[in-house]
């Protein structure tokens, strides 16, 4: 028997970043909600000794349990998807914070190009320039920079965010929280190089604190130590912008909020055809099955769990790549990264340093370069960084070395304390043949099917992963480097080797039902009172990391719960 | 414990604000307190794993001698495993190799636990031959997986040279091993179920992890590793540094160390 709990105004599946965002949000407003976190709760406490990079960079203590749920991958509709046995290519998360315990804190806005890509290109270049003859499918996102603005500017005080003015940057309506991080020397460098290339350079904006901090609603962060274990550890100083240092203690001090651990969300229920009644949940250590009725359910579950738990629900249509009719599981991108790193005589503190400490330009992002007679759009934002090499995965030798043997290990040690990498975090564009469906041969540990996705990387993604790549290879001469090896020539795509956490597409937004799975206040076209929100509104993947947009994404999700909870009914814009 | 480590401790709780009351003052402390308390014994267990001369019978009430092993049944399998790793990261005018700073004994660890057993990885089947860009797809075990490829070493070794893998020039278990990189090795299995480009790819691989993971994993002997990387491993704070132009040598401390 299915044991039915009693309502909550507003239910989220998942308790990360934009989980709980909107429990802080609803529950300062007096609304009753309640996360459930298919992990466990965990917070500064647990990460005292966490400098183990084995355990944590290697092993993912913090992330996904893949031997429940993983997905299944090929590169091309025609081929066989195969389950991704192990995390590799991005790591998902886990546990109270999600993927937010274990960030980076590189955190962007999208541009204004992002949100009108269509509209903006055809004016500029024409039609023919969004190549949809070759399969190619940029639209607008239904929503401008503009009416998203207030919303980053929230995020980014949540989250305390340390940096300074982009000189191309759009306008902002406040400066930066905090100021930024420090320059180490090779963030000197690479400034000075920028210059002189009369390019843009400005401090990454990161959620690594420059100081300590108070947020908004009256939650303290410690300032960073630059500890060198930040991306894929957690702060054992509370230092690092999460959920569990900020959102959710708010929505927690209000009394309204409650998360419910160990609770596997497997169903949404539809409640006649226009209207969610709840949600079906397993605890993930008894097995038993309980339902969960809310006025409002949130999908904060990560992009992928948002298009499944949709699909496996029966909401929405499932996009079809030969028809292309349906829109669930449409516009899946990516990013890449093209590159370069520069070998130097000298050595540098490598060793230290934080996960979003770095300097960044966006001269080649956007449309803020002619694209005239390129054959891709958009570009990146192109960063040196020094988030803290450490030994095992840092071995880095010139090209054409041997990977073993005593001069890989001459070379990788000597060059341990002597390289440093600039690359550009380029954008994908959305293509037809990349998307999102379910497997029909492999299922979770709960007997759902697993997500299955087709994935490559299209020819513009190549091109401009090249483009960006000579370019850094061209600001490390410039710094001085003895030697510089460029890496920009992309194979098909692999689920093997880390790339990034940054996963989008699949439950797009927009203003047309045809080709979009929720409006513009992230509500669900076929569903009033059910919210979808995560990188998976993407229409497209920008030159930067996702986080800083689903942010502003799920604020103003927030506010639409919030209406919608006043007044049900279909929110217009 | 000594009095340079004691003032190095109250130093950096000055320096993060925790010891005056700082936001996370509460659960950063409790860490501390409660690590004090063992800090003398842990500190004796990591130097008995790590001093590198103990004998076996040195270690007496249930302590490790550095010489313990679960995983390898046989002699001759950890010889030769030891054996390949010495030469995916030999001993070198910069330091120790592999042998001496006990990756043998942490893959020996490894094996023997959860990442031997495939424990933390989705195993359901049905196993198909995959793509290469698809990843794993085998349905063994590692442990199954690098049993597999020791005794191809030993055969190898045996059919080509007619000894023993460890046994052989250097140039020789060069030879073997380029081979075994390359895929040419035969496994005598299915292409799906092992490779012998895959098996040298998990062994490199966990000779790095060996020589310089932390050395509660057994490997990494005093640190050797870290100390020729000139990488300072678990240090709390580089706050009073990191602007620096100078490049700073600091002594490596393990993530239990402080
Ligand atoms: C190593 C790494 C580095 C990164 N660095 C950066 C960076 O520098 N900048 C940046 O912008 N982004 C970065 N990211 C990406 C960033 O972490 C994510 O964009 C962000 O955390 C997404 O938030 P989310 O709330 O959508 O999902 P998540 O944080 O993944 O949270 C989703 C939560 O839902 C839970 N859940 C999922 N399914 C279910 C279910 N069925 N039932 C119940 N609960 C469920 C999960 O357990 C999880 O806790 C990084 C990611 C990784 C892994
Ligand atoms: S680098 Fe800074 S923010 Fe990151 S874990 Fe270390 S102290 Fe925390």
């Amino acid at each position: 028997m299915v044991k039915e709990l009693e309502k909550v105004d507003v239910v989220t599946v998942g308790a990360g970043w934009t989980g709980g965002i909107i429990a802080a949000e609803a529950a300062k407003e007096g609304l009753k909600v309640l996360s459930l976190e298919r992990g466990k709760r965990r917070g500064t406490k647990n990460y005292q000794h966490v400098h183990d990079e084995l355990k944590y960079a290697l092993r993912y203590e913090l992330m996904q349990d893949v031997t429940k749920e993983t997905v299944t991958f090929r590169n091309r509709p025609n081929e066989k998807a195969l389950p991704m046995r192990q995390m590799g290519s991005f790591l998902l998360g886990e546990h109270v914070g999600g993927a937010g315990t274990h960030w980076n804190g590189w955190t962007y806005r999208f541009m204004p190009y992002d949100f009108e890509i269509k509209s903006m290109t055809e004016e500029r270049y024409g039609k023919a320039k969004l190549m949809e003859d070759k399969g190619y499918r940029f639209q607008d996102w239904g929503i401008t920079y503009d009416e998203l603005e207030p919303y980053f500017d929230k995020f980014e005080k949540t989250a305390g965010i340390s940096g300074e003015d982009n000189p191309l940057g759009p306008e902002r309506s406040d400066k930066y929280p905090n100021p930024p991080m420090v320059k180490t020397k090779s963030l000197k460098m690479f400034e000075k190089a920028a210059k002189e290339l009369k390019y843009n350079p400005y401090m990454l904006p990161s959620a690594n604190m420059s100081q300590e901090y108070t947020n908004p609603d009256g939650e303290k962060m410690g300032a960073c130590q630059y500890c060198a274990f930040c991306e894929r550890f957690a702060c054992e100083y509370g230092a690092k912008a999460t959920p569990e240092v900020t959102v959710i203690p708010t929505a927690e001090k209000t009394g309204n909020y409650e998360i419910r651990t160990d609770a596997n969300v497997v169903e949404i229920i539809k409640d006649g055809n226009d209207k969610v009644k709840g949600v079906k949940f397993v605890d993930t250590v008894t097995k038993e099955e309980f339902i969960q009725p809310a006025d409002v359910v949130v999908l904060t579950s990560y992009m992928l769990n948002n298009y499944k738990l949709l699909r496996v629900s029966d909401i929405g249509e499932q996009y079809d790549p030969k028809t292309e009719k349906g829109t669930l599981g449409r516009n899946y991108c990516y990013q890449t990264s093209g590159g370069a790193t520069g070998f130097f005589d000298e050595q540098f503190n490598t060793f230290m340093g934080a996960g979003a400490l770095g300097m960044t330009l966006d001269d080649f992002n956007g449309d803020n370069f002619d694209h005239t007679d390129l054959d891709f759009l958009h570009g990146g934002s192109m960063a040196t960084t020094q988030t803290g090499a450490r030994p095992i995965l840092s071995n880095p030798v010139k090209a054409g070395t041997k990977s073993w043997g005593e001069d890989f290990k001459e070379e990788s040690i000597k060059n341990f304390t002597r390289t440093i990498s600039v690359a550009g975090q380029c954008a994908t564009s959305p293509h037809k043949d990349n998307y999102l469906d379910i497997d029909d041969e492999y299922k979770d540990a709960y007997g759902l099917p697993l997500v299955k996705l087709t994935y490559n990387f299209t020819d513009q993604d190549r091109k401009r992963t090249k483009y960006l790549a000579e370019k850094s290879g061209e600001v490390l001469e410039k710094m001085g480097a003895k030697h510089v090896d460029v890496f920009g020539d992309l194979k098909d795509y692999d689920i093997v080797p880390y790339q990034s956490t940054h996963n989008t597409g699949g439950t797009v937004m927009g203003d047309d039902p045809k080709t979009s799975v929720v409006n513009s206040w992230l509500q669900h076209w076929d569903a009033d009172n059910l919210f979808v929100v995560g990188a998976g509104n993407f229409a497209h993947n920008s030159g930067y990391n996702p986080t800083g947009t689903v942010g502003a994404l799920a604020y103003r999700c927030a506010e639409g719960v919030i209406k919608y909870h006043k007044k049900p009914g279909r929110l217009e814009k | 414990m000594s009095d340079e480590k004691q003032f190095s401790r109250r130093d950096f709780l000055k320096t993060t604000g925790a010891a005056t009351g700082g936001i996370i003052g509460g659960s950063l402390l409790g860490g501390f307190i409660g690590f004090n308390l063992n800090d003398g014994q842990s500190e004796q267990a990591e130097q008995n794993k790590t001093d590198g001369h103990s004998e076996g019978d040195k270690s007496t009430g249930g302590s490790l001698s550095d010489k313990t092993r679960v995983f390898f049944m046989t002699d001759e399998d950890f010889n030769v495993v030891e054996a390949a790793m010495e030469r995916i990261f030999p001993e070198s005018k910069v330091g120790p190799g592999a042998k001496e700073l006990g990756a043998a004994y942490y893959l020996d660890g490894q094996l023997a636990g959860q990442w031997g057993s495939n424990a933390k990885e989705y195993m359901v089947g049905p196993f198909y031959e995959g793509l290469p860009t698809q990843g794993y797809q085998s349905n063994l075990t590692r442990a199954e997986y690098f049993m597999i490829g020791i005794n191809k070493l030993k055969s190898e070794a045996k059919d080509k040279f007619d000894k023993a893998f460890d046994e052989l020039d250097e140039k020789d278990m060069d030879a073997i091993l380029q081979d075994f990189q390359d895929g040419k090795v035969d496994m005598g299995v299915p292409k799906k179920t092992a490779t012998s480009s895959y098996f040298f790819t998990m062994l490199r691989a966990a000779t790095l992890e060996g020589v310089y993971s932390d050395p509660v994993y057994r490997g990494n002997r005093n640190m050797g590793g870290w100390k020729m990387k000139q990488f300072p491993g678990h240090q709390h704070s580089y706050l009073e540094l990191i602007e620096s132009d100078e490049f700073q040598e600091i002594d490596p401390m393990p993530n239990f160390g402080m």
